[in-house]
């Protein structure tokens, strides 16, 4: 792996399982070959990852179940892989051995539980059953001899979706959880992961006949631009279409869509909360059900140009790839069914790319040029904001716009709230689940501090400028 | 007559829109609305030879400059 291509050896191990998924199901042999394909993975008698191959083989078993679409009957898309949880302690706060047994004992002036006690040593202890997980005498001990034990999994979860079972695995509660997949990429172990559908996809695909039969439509989410850094993006255009799309467009002409019309709206309504972020929507959902009335009425920017393509294209099929695992479940909430036939991420195009020896380097460039830099802006936080300022101004609508744009679930909360408790000073909730926007998603093939900058740089080269210059032609 | 542009990314580059905005002009300035159908699609399949435009079956490679006369010629006689 000449160039990195992920962030962690997690993401590499699940993107080999579904290469190689992908690999057999685009030669037909996925079946004859299915129970095979660990070994594939992990020949030999050396286990790599785990204490023998046996269950390092028992664990990809379970990652090409989910690469073929996971457990049926669950209808969450993102799922906990049990064999492979390696039962993280969880202890919370806990005195470790560089406690020196100090006189000062500031630990226990800090605790206002009297939890902490001194054996004979002077070394602390904290008593569990008083201990409310303040961490309060970690911040102040010196040594920093105290420390919070808990599951990574947990602390990614912002929405507390995710428990510890009977048997110490990680378990998910589905009412909770708001598919944003933050635990899936946080897990050292890999052992939450995310359905797949790429077979879904291969499957529309080869059934096309080439695009003879019908036509699929890939709409690519602007987050792409901080997405396959070590190609060009035109050669990533090119690669789509010679794995079998007949184009290629960009979701962010949906987000101009969806800014032109969400403008509208709000000046009409005087208040709402944005709807492009599903894991954002769901959230409002289960936890401030009240709110649902000031979700915005557009569909996604995803769902939005889908239907828009269906309209020109009735046989059309349209398959979204992008950064977001909540993608994956809002493709089939009820009123974006008809218009988006399936949902994969980055991470998964790349391994479709390999599954069919793609070196997408080596490839001429393509374009890719349908929104203008407002559309492209949604990628990040912020992006939303500013492009609904924008449909304002294009509009001449006169609306003394107060956007607040949340970034990361956690935000979300903290306005969801005060506009619950009637005390929020804006009139427009941006809601983006992941930190830092889309370029955040869990999907992503790799994240980093410029991933922002790249997206406003792509931006700024869409050739129309404005909101209304990318969709009058509509 | 059903009029299909490409408004596909390589055919947007190189004028789709500009070709569009002048083919909602002639229908107007002919009172055409009403025999005319103007549609979008993305992508017709054959990018080098944009801006890809169909008239009934029949297949144009336009450009914003001669728009008036594939309208004179094409449209026109196919119509009235």
């Amino acid at each position: 792996m000449g160039v990195r291509k992920f962030d962690t050896k997690v993401q590499h191990m699940k993107y080999k399982v579904l290469r190689e998924v992908a690999r057999q199901a685009w030669n037909d042999t996925l079946l004859e070959n299915l129970l095979d394909i660990p070994q594939m993975i992990v020949p030999g008698k050396t286990p790599t990852t785990r204490c023998c191959v046996y269950k390092e083989r028992a664990i990809l078993g379970e990652r090409v179940k989910m690469a073929m679409g996971g457990d049926k009957d669950n209808p969450n898309v993102i799922e906990v892989v049990d064999i492979a949880c390696d039962e993280c302690p969880a202890a919370g706060f806990e005195v470790t051995t560089s406690c020196r047994g100090c006189l000062a004992h500031r630990c226990e002036d800090a605790c206002k539980r009297g939890a902490i006690s001194f054996d004979h040593n002077h070394t602390a202890h904290i008593d569990k059953s008083k201990c409310v997980e303040c961490g309060l005498c970690a911040k102040v001990c010196p040594y920093s001899a105290i420390i919070n034990r808990k599951r990574p999994c947990q602390v990614a979860c912002k929405v507390k979706a995710i428990s510890i079972n009977e048997d110490n695995a990680a378990a998910i509660d589905n009412d909770k959880c708001i598919q944003c997949g933050a635990c899936v990429y946080q897990c050292p172990f890999g052992a939450i992961t995310d359905k797949s559908y790429i077979l879904n996809v291969i499957d529309i695909i080869k059934k096309s006949k080439e695009n003879t039969e019908y036509k699929v439509y890939a709409i690519v989410a602007p987050s792409i631009s901080s997405q396959f850094s070590y190609a060009k993006l035109g050669q990533v255009v090119t690669g789509l279409k010679v794995l079998g799309f007949h184009t290629v467009i960009e979701a962010a002409l949906g987000a101009d869509m969806v800014a032109w019309s969400e403008a509208k709206e709000l000046s009409e309504k005087g208040f709402l909360t944005s709807s492009c972020c599903p894991a954002f929507v769901q959230y409002i959902k289960s936890e401030f059900p009240e709110l649902l009335t000031y979700v915005s009425h557009n569909l996604s920017p995803m769902a939005t140009l889908a239907k828009y393509i269906k309209s020109t294209h009735e046989k059309a099929k349209v398959i979204f790839i992008g950064p977001c695992t909540a993608k994956k479940a809002e493709m089939q909430r009820e009123d974006v069914k008809p218009y988006v036939d399936s949902v994969i991420t980055f991470e998964e195009l790349q391994a479709l790319f390999d599954s069919r020896d793609i070196d997408i380097t080596t490839l001429d460039e393509d374009v890719l040029d349908n929104a203008s830099y407002f559309g492209r802006i949604f990628a990040r936080s912020g992006g939303l904001s500013d492009a609904l300022a924008e449909g304002l101004k294009e509009q001449n609508i006169d609306f003394d716009l107060k956007a607040l744009a949340c970034d990361g679930i956690e935000e979300c909360r903290v306005a969801l709230l005060k506009k619950s408790k009637n005390v929020l000073d804006a009139n427009f909730i941006e809601g983006m689940a992941c930190i830092g926007g889309c370029i955040g998603g869990a999907g992503c093939l790799t994240h980093g501090e410029k991933n922002k900058a790249e997206v406003d740089k792509y931006g700024r080269e869409a050739m129309e400028k404005t909101i209304k210059g990318a969709t009058s032609m509509l | 007559m059903k009029i299909t542009v490409c408004i596909g990314s390589s055919c947007h580059i190189k004028g789709s829109k500009q070709v569009v905005e002048r083919l909602q002009d002639l229908i107007r300035e002919n009172n055409l609305g009403d025999k005319v159908e103007l549609s979008g699609v993305f992508c017709m399949g054959k990018c080098q030879q944009g801006v890809c435009v169909k008239a009934d079956e029949d297949f144009y490679s336009l450009s914003p400059d001669n728009v008036k006369e594939f309208f004179k010629d094409s449209v026109l006689p196919n119509v009235k």
